[in-house]
């Protein structure tokens, strides 16, 4: 979790991503970061999110992100 | 002879009134609609004795916002499209330069209007009903020519300040009459817009649906994060033609979306604004076999898009895309000191320049100029700063900047602005801005007390989201080339390495 919150905070130094649940509803990540994301969470978790898993309910919050690494680390 | 872009509208809400125009998917307007609104705006801002001058417009991305554009037209003035997520910053160094009496804004932007000082801030629902003065209206256009402005359009400059490039109808129409010859649009063309209302891109699908009663859906930005909804939106509303900046369609492409998901109704891709990286090109050709693709190129200056290529041929693995050809009744001429060369500054000639840049004389003065092969009498061409040679088959190929201009993520971007907002920044000596054009980021070199950190959360006050750098990083001193210049190379090599 604290090496995807880092991967965060550097795309958005001023967001809590602790606790923030609607980084995409509110507008915070935009498509700029979801690639920026994809990319470095496939090379620092060794995963590869498919493009039927960039979808706004795993990019939401920190948690949810986290989740989606998990499910595909244990696929 | 046409003169005014609004006899598009006119000549169309004859033949379609009730064919939807323009619509966000959710919700839309039709023709008669937009024709009927954009003459009560039209006719209350005549009544208030506005005619000749600025109107700034805030408002959402919303077919209401094109009448309200169109609305400022009818009425014998000139709209200036604001960017409401833009730093309030830059917003007053843009209205200072503007000093419009009057904004026009939706609801949801009444607190930005309002504190931008203007002398009158409508509110487009209170006056998009009014009461229609055709008196008035036909005698403004009696009044007018093609040579009146429509639009000021604010791009970035290297001084810190954004200049204003003024647009006139006949530059508009000319450049809506070639490319739709050139795209071949017809009246069953669906567009799916992609850029925002404040720059003049969105003219290759506006003036087309107007001219010849298409309809253009504006596809909800958070969509462009999310490929397969994207494709979703696409298919749901049958689009049929997308002019996309590459970094749009490289979102779809290199997260994989393509393979399964396919749009259904798409034959026309065009796309343009930075060079498209050719494994994504070839992806996007090989899921959509029957399409046509068109690479376009052209400075705001010259209204719109200057330059085409039909992807009529493979091309060679390492063969750059190229621009191709000028549009119809456009000229290009590659100027090497004042010559005419193989391979030199891509300057444009033609009905399709603007008038130039809004209460900035000097500027102008330095990007219009004489063409050097006419001597004979007054005759303006525009210095792109762009550098392009001819290939073996006659076409037009892009080489590289003269300058520090950039472009990312579609956007067209002055590095210089960059460096100049990090000197605002407190603790901050010195700064040198360079782009890694590989790992497309803007890297930002900067000198003095302050933090990286710092300096990232004050370029936020100055700059909009796309112009903030990926990188920052302190250094010493800036490293200096031989004779006393900025080492700039070095330091784009630097910013290079750094990531690889």
């Amino acid at each position: 979790m604290e090496k995807l919150i880092a991967i965060l905070s550097s795309l958005h130094p001023d967001v809590d991503f602790e606790s923030n649940d609607s980084l995409i509803d509110d507008g915070i990540l935009d498509s700029l970061d979801i690639v920026t994301l994809v990319t470095e969470i496939n090379a620092t978790f060794d995963v590869i999110i498919p493009a039927e898993e960039v979808v706004p309910e795993n990019f939401n919050s920190a948690e949810a992100l986290m989740e989606l690494i998990t499910r595909l680390d244990e696929e | 002879m046409q003169k005014n872009i609004l006899e598009y509208l006119e000549s169309t809400v004859k033949v379609c009134p009730d064919k939807l125009a323009f619509s966000t998917g959710k919700e839309g307007m039709t023709f008669r609609e937009i024709y009927t609104h954009s003459r009560s705006i039209g006719s209350f801002l005549a009544d208030n004795s506005f005619y000749g001058e600025p109107i700034a417009i805030i408002m959402d991305k919303h077919p209401r916002t094109l009448t309200a554009f169109w609305g400022v037209n009818y009425a014998g003035c000139f709209y200036a499209c604001i960017d409401e997520k833009m730093p309030e910053a830059r917003m007053s160094v843009i209205i200072e330069k503007l000093s419009p009496r009057a904004v026009i804004c939706d609801a949801k932007n009444k607190k930005t209007a309002d504190a931008l000082g203007a002398l009158r801030v409508y509110l487009y629902d209170d006056i998009c009903d009014y009461e229609v003065n055709e008196r008035a209206l036909a005698d403004i256009r009696a009044r007018q020519s093609s040579t009146d402005a429509i639009y000021v359009a604010f791009t970035s400059g290297s001084t810190g300040t954004p200049k204003g490039v003024v647009a006139a109808h006949r530059s508009v129409i000319d450049y809506t009459e070639t490319l739709c010859e050139a795209l071949e649009f017809d009246s069953d063309t669906v567009f799916g817009n992609q850029t925002p209302l404040y720059f003049d891109a969105p003219l290759k699908e506006i003036m087309p649906t107007l001219k010849l009663g298409a309809t253009t859906y504006f596809i909800p930005k958070m969509l462009f994060s999310f490929p397969i909804k994207l494709v979703e939106y696409l298919d749901e509303h049958r689009i049929n033609t997308i002019c996309w900046v590459v970094s749009a369609l490289v979102q779809i492409s290199s997260l994989g979306a393509l393979e399964n998901h396919t749009p259904k109704y798409l034959t026309k891709v065009a796309f343009g604004s930075e060079l498209f990286p050719r494994k994504q090109y070839d992806l996007w050709r090989t899921a959509l076999p029957e399409a046509d693709f068109y690479n376009l190129y052209g400075p705001t200056e010259a209204t719109g898009m200057s330059c085409y290529w039909k992807a009529d041929r493979e091309l060679s693995e390492d063969e750059p895309i190229p621009i191709g050809r000028p549009f119809d009744n456009t000229d290009i001429i590659l100027i090497d000191e004042d010559k005419r060369a193989e391979q030199g500054e891509i300057c444009i000639r033609g009905t399709c320049l603007t008038m130039g840049y809004y209460n900035d004389k000097d500027k102008t003065d330095a990007a219009f100029v004489q063409n050097p092969l006419n001597t004979a009498y007054p005759e303006l061409i525009y210095k792109t700063g762009d550098i392009g040679r001819i290939n073996e088959r006659g076409e037009l190929v892009f080489l590289c900047r003269k300058d520090s201009q950039i472009k990312h993520m579609g956007h067209r971007i002055e590095l210089g602005e960059i460096e100049s907002a990090a000197l605002k920044c407190e603790g901050v000596r010195s700064a040198c801005c360079v782009y890694d054009s590989e790992g497309k980021r803007i890297v930002l070199y900067a000198v003095g007390e302050s933090t990286p950190e710092a300096i990232a959360a004050a370029l936020r006050e100055y700059l909009p989201r796309y112009m903030l750098p990926a990188s920052i990083e302190k250094l010493d001193v800036l490293p200096f080339t031989a004779n006393g210049k900025i080492d700039r190379k070095g330091l784009k090599e630097r910013a290079e390495k750094a990531l690889s």
